[in-house]
């Protein structure tokens, strides 16, 4: 088959195969892979990442925040785009918890530094993706009530990282009290040895040490 | 392939071309790739020589770039053979100064490659490559003035907006916050 | 300052010569990019690209950022290849620091840097024919079976374009569960898509006019130029970096490197074909032979990673040409200089000489074959 034109007529075989294609091969997602956005939702992958939020732990979003506005991530951020204002007591001292953390969206570049940065935990990515607002700047500007989610939404997003996440903290709890638990045996134990130490002498003073 | 040394290079340059001021400068990196520096008035003739040598055939001018340090200004080619290919060998010459002696002669005639890449050294850095066919900006716009990539540049200070400060932008900030911007 | 590009058209062509301006918003110059073209009649006499409409000036950024807050930067450059762009950061940084990567990480990177090549080359398919008039059908059934390598992207990485996947010393994260077994079955299905574009493209006899014998570059000049990659290679040069630099695992890979005879567009256009059926072959072999192992060198610090004082060079072979960054380390937290070798930019070097004497609507064409990508030419 090599008559002149015989060229186009392959390439419009290959179109037709197409067209019909796409009327039947749903199926198989091979011809038609077009979805009804917003009536059909992608199902996104577990990796998929948009813009960073706060995981708090339990109930109450400022009870269980896990940010101690240690501002790495701020510094980390490639395009800047964290503002993060560390809280005062009510004497005016600087505590471990952010008063003001912002994060500003259309800025943001979702490339997840300030997730691996974070050394307690407590930013992770998103996979929201229909975020729209009235005009430039405010709206997409998000504030820490709209930054924090809970353990359980990350859980809901993100199972398999959510549970090693949970793992690291648990193991980390477990360190701490183990070694909690080791400084206080070995506080015990010094007292104790300095007990012995002490009821020694006492004996020693009442009776002289024999030579092994 | 082995591997073309810098020195091998050099032996043969001083071999050919007597006269001409190269030295090798030594590069601490664990990349190894120690350069060649030539004098801005042999660059030509020590190019000419590189591409044209039998042994050596750097025919490939891979990357240009430009380095700003505080006393002058530096020119850097990566020089590849594809017909022995071997490389990088890494030549540099020096501006005499930062202002009105910036300059070093232009390797486009050698190597055609290097035309835009010395367009943007000249754009972004001020070098002036004598003898460059058509030595004009080429990312920046002409009216622009200063050279962005020195490392004494000053940005202008048109923040529009900025609801995430960070450091002297903060200063910019409260500014521009004099005009705050209109709400909707 | 020198003659301005303004003057260009400045009255000085002879009477019957017509001079326009193709761009920026043009849509068959892939982005916002210029050409000043004068002709006479449709024949093209001068042709002048003008550049830096979609500059941001990438290095500077860098150079103000610290060493790891560049590498979501390289993303941006050429937007659809970020797998080969961090590749070549790490690549670079790992000679200035010499840093070993674990060879896990090696096959990753050498997975994810063949997928963007093979979807570049796939979306290249689609482009060309766009830039010939022939919108809608290449285009989509390119982007179609582009999705799906950006499915699994985003299935490994998080993120469809913007994948940040390279460290030094490794890339950011494992394979998920079963990744690997998705991506073996997903592209055994295409050299079959591969076939059918074939059937659909290299016969049809309209293609062929437009391609063959259009923009015919030798192999001197092409070297000379500093061209690089596809192209370079059709024009009959025997140069990929992966053979000759053999980085990476590249050595223990078996795989041809495809070379053009006329230097046309259609031996460019083929050659992208050519490349992609490697690709497949490349694929294949580091998916069954990666083995277990760490994907990141853990003696390397990502965070506060500082260099020792020098320089490198590093590059590899990106989908579109040689990809190199030129780093200086004055040993401190930032890079003193970060510097991008866009390959995207050199290969337009001889834009001009490949026109001369061609028809206005065969520029196109040209510039299509090159295939540019404007966030790597203006960075």
């Amino acid at each position: 088959m090599n008559f002149p034109g015989s060229g186009i007529i392959k390439g419009m075989a290959v179109t037709a195969l197409n067209i019909v294609g796409s009327y039947f091969d749903r199926a198989h997602a091979k011809r038609l892979i077009t979805e009804q956005y917003p009536e059909e939702r992608p199902k996104l992958a577990e990796a998929s990442r948009s813009f960073p939020f706060l995981v708090f732990d339990g109930d109450d979003p400022e009870k269980g925040i896990r940010c101690v506005a240690c501002k790495i991530c701020e510094k980390e951020c490639p395009p800047q785009c964290i503002y993060i204002v560390k809280d005062t007591d009510a004497n005016g001292k600087p505590i471990m918890r952010p008063k003001v953390f912002d994060i500003d969206i259309s800025v943001c570049m979702g490339c997840q530094i300030c997730v691996e940065s974070c050394p307690f935990e407590s930013i992770r990515m998103d996979n929201i993706y229909e975020v729209s607002g009235y005009d430039r700047f405010a709206p997409l500007v998000l504030h820490k009530p709209q930054l924090l989610k809970s353990n359980a939404y990350y859980h809901g997003i993100r199972p398999t990282e959510a549970a090693a996440t949970d793992a690291r903290i648990e193991a980390a709890r477990l360190r701490k009290e183990a070694a909690a638990k080791a400084a206080a045996a070995k506080v015990a134990a010094a007292k104790a040895a300095a007990a012995a130490k002490a009821a020694g002498e006492k004996a020693a003073e009442t009776k002289p040490t024999q030579p092994e | 392939m082995s591997p073309l040394l810098p020195q091998t290079v050099l032996d043969r340059l001083h071999a050919a071309l007597p006269q001409a001021r190269v030295e090798l400068v030594n590069n601490p990196s664990p990349s190894g790739q120690h350069a060649l520096l030539v004098h801005r008035e042999d660059a030509v003739q020590v190019a000419e020589f590189l591409k044209n040598d039998p042994e050596l055939l750097l025919d490939y001018a891979s990357d240009v770039s430009g380095v700003d340090y505080p006393e002058y200004l530096e020119a850097v080619y990566h020089l590849f053979s594809i017909a022995k290919k071997h490389g990088p060998i890494v030549l540099k010459t020096r501006t005499g100064d930062r202002g009105a002696d910036a300059s070093v002669p232009s390797l486009t005639r050698v190597w055609k490659s290097a035309d835009f890449q010395e367009r943007e050294a000249f754009d972004l850095f001020g070098i002036r490559f004598e003898g460059h066919p058509d030595l004009r900006r080429l990312l920046m716009w002409e009216e622009f003035e200063d050279f962005p990539l020195r490392k004494d540049y000053v940005a202008p200070n048109d923040c529009e907006y900025e609801p995430t400060p960070h450091g002297d932008i903060v200063q910019k900030a409260a500014a521009a916050s004099a005009s705050p911007v209109p709400q909707a | 300052m020198s003659a301005s590009s303004s003057n260009f058209f400045s009255g000085t062509a002879d009477a019957g010569a017509l001079e326009v301006s193709l761009g920026p918003h043009h849509p068959s110059t892939h982005g916002v990019f210029r050409m000043n073209v004068r002709m006479e009649g449709e024949t093209v006499v001068k042709l002048q690209p003008v550049f830096g409409y979609l500059h941001r000036n990438h290095e500077k950024i860098a150079e103000k950022n610290s060493w790891l807050a560049a590498m979501p930067y390289t993303d941006r450059l050429d937007y659809i290849c970020s797998g080969t762009n961090n590749w070549a950061y790490a690549v670079a940084v790992e000679k200035l620091a010499g840093i070993e990567v674990p060879e896990r990480a090696e096959y990753l990177r050498v997975i994810v840097g063949e997928m963007t090549r093979l979807q570049n080359h796939t979306a290249f398919l689609g482009f060309i024919l766009g830039d010939m008039g022939a919108w809608g059908s290449a285009l989509m059934y390119a982007f179609r079976e582009r999705e799906k390598i950006l499915d699994l992207f985003e299935e490994l990485t998080g993120a469809r374009m913007m994948l940040n996947y390279a460290r030094f010393g490794g890339v950011r994260c494992d394979t998920p569960a079963g990744w690997l077994d998705k991506a073996r079955a997903y592209l055994a299905t295409y050299p079959a898509f591969l076939d059918e574009m074939e059937q659909f493209l290299t016969g049809n006899e309209i293609l062929l006019s437009r391609l063959q014998g259009v923009g015919v570059l030798s192999a001197q000049r092409a070297i000379n130029g500093g061209l690089s990659g596809p192209v370079l290679r059709a024009s009959g040069v025997d140069y990929d970096i992966r053979k000759v630099d053999g980085y990476s695992i590249y050595p223990r890979l078996k795989f041809r490197v495809p070379r053009g005879e006329v230097g046309d567009c259609f031996d460019r256009f083929m050659l992208r074909l050519l490349e992609a059926r490697e690709s497949l072959k490349i694929l294949q072999q580091a998916l069954d032979q990666i083995p277990e192992g760490p994907v990141v060198n853990p003696a390397v610090k990502q965070r506060g990673f500082k260099p020792p004082a020098g320089e490198a060079y590093g590059r590899i072979e990106g989908p579109k040409g040689e990809l190199g960054f030129h780093l200086v380390s004055n040993g401190t937290e930032k890079p003193y200089r970060y510097h991008v070798r866009p390959p995207s930019l050199i290969n337009l070097t001889l834009l001009e000489e490949m026109c001369l004497g061609t028809k206005i609507a065969d520029v196109m064409v040209i510039l299509g074959s090159i295939d540019i990508v404007l966030g790597e030419v203006d960075r």
